[in-house]
């Protein structure tokens, strides 16, 4: 089923400044890509994660380790979450002990996604930061957490969804609101 | 002194005196007294038995009662009444009891107890071997004084092969038939199943079909040998079948039965590891059902028991492998007769009523199974035309252990009489 | 994702679609097996019950490190004689910890069928994890696993079972899942170890090793429980290994590429040689990797569906 489309926010060129925005401030606010890591959130996050890579070395003209989380088994909703589909791997090519952490997501929506990251990336080691980048924050958080880098901010009602879709999994670059499916 | 009855408007089915048409039955001190059509007589109590047949009550030639012993698994007094709920006004009851029926004193407890609490009539099988042990032979000639009808080890074969030959040539001498559960106990190997593709899948071990054949057969070569009557309890091969019909070719005093189980279920039926499904010998594969089935259309089965087998629901609800073999059957014998073997033309109505009534009474030497002057009046009435659905909880035995649970079914008895006293009436 | 059911009892009874999602779940569970943490919360607060009514060391150790690994609390009950000796029926021991609120039930049991009642009278999930001769429906899960991840597939593989079949209930779950899932099947024993209509369950006879291994892609050696020689079901153990040890000689039989499994424990120098369990062809220890994998795949669907329905 696909959702009823409200409005496009941004389009793929919006999407595209947004990026590389948020790139030059992670090189910015880290001073360089000293023992930087991305960390992108399965699934859209993943691909946002391998964007800003390639645009950190555009920049810096030095590749940035990149790596994925899926975040199925740490949800806080296990109780009564059904699990609708197959949980994909968790590929973390590197240590995360002593590195500063970018966690990469699509959507900032009420923070749970962004918690459950941070606590599997702990399990994984003891990283010096973690900082959080997202293409959109849309507020209505529920857990006090902040994004460090955000592409846009876009103010909705709970009763829709802001849908990021990228060209690798959805054919084109956008950002768009519909109606909420449920 | 009983009532005089009349039972009118029946159809009646008494193979005994080939009557098979609508007629009427009087009954007067506890004795047929007349059978015929438009009676004209004076009764204490008539009944109405228009659309029912009306046939001589069943005889069951191979029921447990398990009392001595295991009353916990049923009762003489709730065996037979589950037999008259079934129609069925005579039993022999086998005798793996504790203690067994391997002693004249147990036979006369059986009978007194069987007067006293008992439904309909009720005719000890004593054991071949004391102790049932399969080792010595038991007191034939003073148990069949006291009342014994046959001899069995039943639930056990006797495997030593010279017992069995001094026991036939014994037994003649007695006029006594040997009733012998055939199964090679090596062949067996502790299978709790038919042992074919259904016990492969199932992970079950199995139990050959080769393990009742080849005691049939070396107990026919002992029959031919002593000269004795040999009867084939509870057969269940395409095996068995084939020697019984060489050993009646060739005139030998041997006979056999078959369960109602045993041409309606197969191996195939077992589901869901229900231990309701589990008895000795098995359910066997499909091509044993059809030669069972021949066999019954074919005359080679010499009549039809139940091997009515009641247990608890403790040794039943459990694993399978640790189940206890044996289902009931008393209360379901006409129903899946008549609505398995009847209705699918396998044999007639007539005929069925045959190997339920007058056949089995031969085979042990009874004078039962007739609606003849004179006879006892041992009555059954069966309704062959509404359906109902078994249902093992309205059942009179102890027993819950069917594997007809819920199935629908014709032939429902209605009426039961056993020596002219109605023993049984459907509500 | 196709999966329905609050219990894993058989194979026979799985869909082509259900053991497909059972193995794509199971590679992100391997993933967790890899990290130095190798635990994720997704049991947490759940209790599963290791239920054993027959020694079993490999497969409760695989069940349990399973369940810690998603976090679940366990509790083991081993039962070394059957519940009639005990005086319990099994039921009632089962209503017992049912009523102290238990999510899943991982039961092994002796007598065939065990699972499948035990299922009808409880609302936890039952597991199947071996039940007398019947199925060992994770074992032939973990070996599907092991097989897809060296062959990369497994439809139009030739799979052939060397060994004990009759007494098996690895060869029976491995019999339906590798048809499932498009396999062809042989097994190969003496006619003494192998069941009455094997053959209708669609896998073609061998008697003769040699001839079995021919063109064989996967070669699945059974233990042969040396106890069954008692049972006249072969005369020696010698004369067994004689015809029917997978040897590296023998194994040149089969295709270049063929793997070999072994559900364990190996007698080593009686189905199989030390040469085979310990050579290139081995896959053995990975079939014990992946079992934990496979184990925390199901433990997880299972939850899921649990849930779904309240």
């Amino acid at each position: 089923m696909t959702p009823k489309v409200k409005a496009t926010v941004m389009e793929a060129r919006d999407v595209d400044r947004a990026l590389t925005r948020i790139a030059h401030e992670i090189l910015e606010r880290n001073k360089g890509l000293q023992d930087l890591v991305l960390i992108g959130i399965k699934s859209r996050g993943e691909v946002l994660a391998e964007r800003l890579a390639a645009k950190i070395k555009g920049i810096e003209g030095t590749a940035v380790p990149c790596g994925a989380l899926d975040i199925t088994f740490y949800r806080d909703d296990q109780d009564t979450h059904t699990p609708d589909k197959i949980p994909q791997q968790t590929e973390l090519p590197f240590d995360v002990t002593n590195k500063k952490v970018i966690l990469v997501d699509d959507v900032l929506f009420t923070g749970r996604s962004a918690r459950a990251a941070i606590d599997e990336i702990i399990d994984f080691g003891r990283p010096t930061a973690i900082q959080l980048a997202v293409l959109v924050d849309r507020g209505h958080r529920e857990f006090p957490i902040h994004a460090d880098y955000v592409g846009k901010n876009i103010p909705s009602s709970s009763k829709e969804e802001v849908l990021v879709r990228v060209k690798e999994r959805d054919e084109k670059d956008e950002v768009v609101i519909a109606e909420s499916e449920k | 002194m009983s009532k005089s009855i009349l039972i009118q408007g029946g159809h009646v089915v008494d193979p005994a005196n080939q009557i098979d048409g609508p007629a009427d039955v009087f009954i007067e001190n506890g004795k047929i007294a007349k059978v015929g059509k438009g009676l004209k007589v004076k009764a204490d109590q008539t009944i109405d038995a228009k659309g029912k047949i009306v046939t001589p009550g069943l005889v069951d030639i191979h029921v447990h009662l398990r009392e001595p012993g295991f009353e916990y698994k049923e009762t003489i007094a709730t065996g037979t009444l589950a037999a008259v709920a079934g129609g069925v006004t005579s039993v022999a009851c086998m005798p793996n009891t504790n203690p067994p029926i391997d002693d004249q004193a147990i036979v006369h407890f059986i009978k007194s107890k069987a007067e006293k609490e008992g439904h309909c009539h009720v005719f000890p099988v004593g054991c071949i071997s004391k102790q049932r042990a399969g080792e010595e032979m038991s007191e034939m000639g003073e148990l069949k004084k006291a009342g014994a009808v046959a001899l069995s080890d039943d639930g056990a074969p006797i495997m030593n092969a010279e017992l069995m030959r001094r026991v036939m040539e014994y037994a003649k001498m007695h006029d006594l038939v040997v009733i012998d559960h055939c199964e090679d106990m090596h062949l067996s190997n502790n299978g709790v199943m038919n042992e074919g593709e259904a016990s492969t899948v199932m992970g079950l071990r199995g139990i050959p079909a080769a393990s009742e054949t080849v005691m049939v057969a070396r107990n026919i070569v002992l029959a031919e040998m002593t000269g004795a009557k040999f009867h084939v309890a509870h057969m269940s091969t395409a095996g068995s079948v084939e020697l019984v019909r060489q050993a009646k070719k060739k005139g030998l005093n041997v006979t056999c039965e078959t369960a109602p189980h045993y041409w309606s279920l197969s191996d195939k039926s077992i589901k869901n590891y229900n231990a309701n499904f589990k008895m000795n010998p098995p359910l066997r594969s499909d091509e044993d059902v059809a030669a069972i089935r021949k066999a019954l259309k074919e005359g080679i089965v010499d009549c039809i028991a139940t091997d009515h087998a009641p247990h608890s629901s403790t040794e039943k609800q459990c694993e399978f492998d640790e189940a206890a073999f044996g289902i009931v059957g008393l209360e379901t014998l006409f129903p899946v007769t008549y609505s398995h073997l009847v209705e699918p033309g396998v044999v007639s109505l007539s005929r069925a009523i045959e190997l339920l009534t007058v056949a089995p009474s031969k085979i042990v030497g009874l004078n039962k199974g007739t609606l003849s002057e004179g006879a006892d009046a041992d009555v059954a009435i069966f309704d062959i035309t509404s359906e109902k659905k078994v249902d093992v909880n309205e059942f009179k035995t102890k027993g819950r252990n069917s594997p007809f649970n819920g199935w629908n079914l014709k032939g429902w008895p209605v009426t039961t009489i056993v020596s002219g006293v109605v023993k049984y009436q459907a509500e | 994702m196709s999966w329905k059911s609050k219990d894993l009892l058989t194979i026979q009874d799985l869909s082509t679609a259900e053991i497909q999602t059972i193995l794509d779940t199971a590679a992100s569970f391997k993933e967790v097996s890899t990290r130095s943490v190798k635990k994720v919360p997704a049991l947490r607060g759940r209790t599963v019950v290791l239920f054993f009514h027959e020694p079993s060391t490999r497969t409760r150790i695989s069940f349990e490190l399973a369940a810690k690994r998603m976090s679940a609390d366990i509790l083991t009950v081993q039962a070394a004689s059957s519940s009639l000796v005990k005086g319990e029926t099994l039921i009632d021991t089962l209503k017992t910890l049912d009523s102290m609120t238990i999510d899943a039930i991982v039961v092994r049991h002796k007598c065939s069928g065990v699972p499948l009642m035990l299922a009808n009278a409880t609302n936890a999930s039952v597991i199947n994890a071996g039940d007398g001769a019947h199925e060992h429906p994770t074992q032939a899960l973990l070996d599907l696993y092991t097989i897809n991840e060296h062959k990369g597939k497994i439809a139009g593989l030739t799979v052939t079972i060397i060994g004990d079949v009759t007494h098996s209930r690895v060869a029976r779950s491995n019999i339906h899942g590798l048809q499932k899932m498009g396999a062809k099947v042989r097994v190969c024993a003496p006619p003494t170890l192998l069941p009455a209509g094997i053959e209708k369950m669609g896998v073609t006879v061998f008697h003769d090793l040699d001839k079995a291994l021919e063109g064989t892609d996967v070669v699945y050696v059974l233990r042969l429980q040396l106890e069954r020689q008692k049972k006249n079901l072969f005369p020696t153990i010698r004369e067994y290994s004689m015809l029917y040890s997978v040897t590296s000689e023998r194994l040149k039989r089969a295709k270049k590429d063929a793997i070999v499994m072994h559900p364990g424990p190996m007698n080593r120098g009686v189905e199989i040689s030390s040469g085979v369990a310990d050579g290139p062809a081995s896959v053995i220890d990975d079939q014990v990797t992946n079992g934990v994998a496979v184990r925390m795949a199901v433990l997880y669907l299972l939850k899921g569906e649990k849930e779904g329905e309240k």
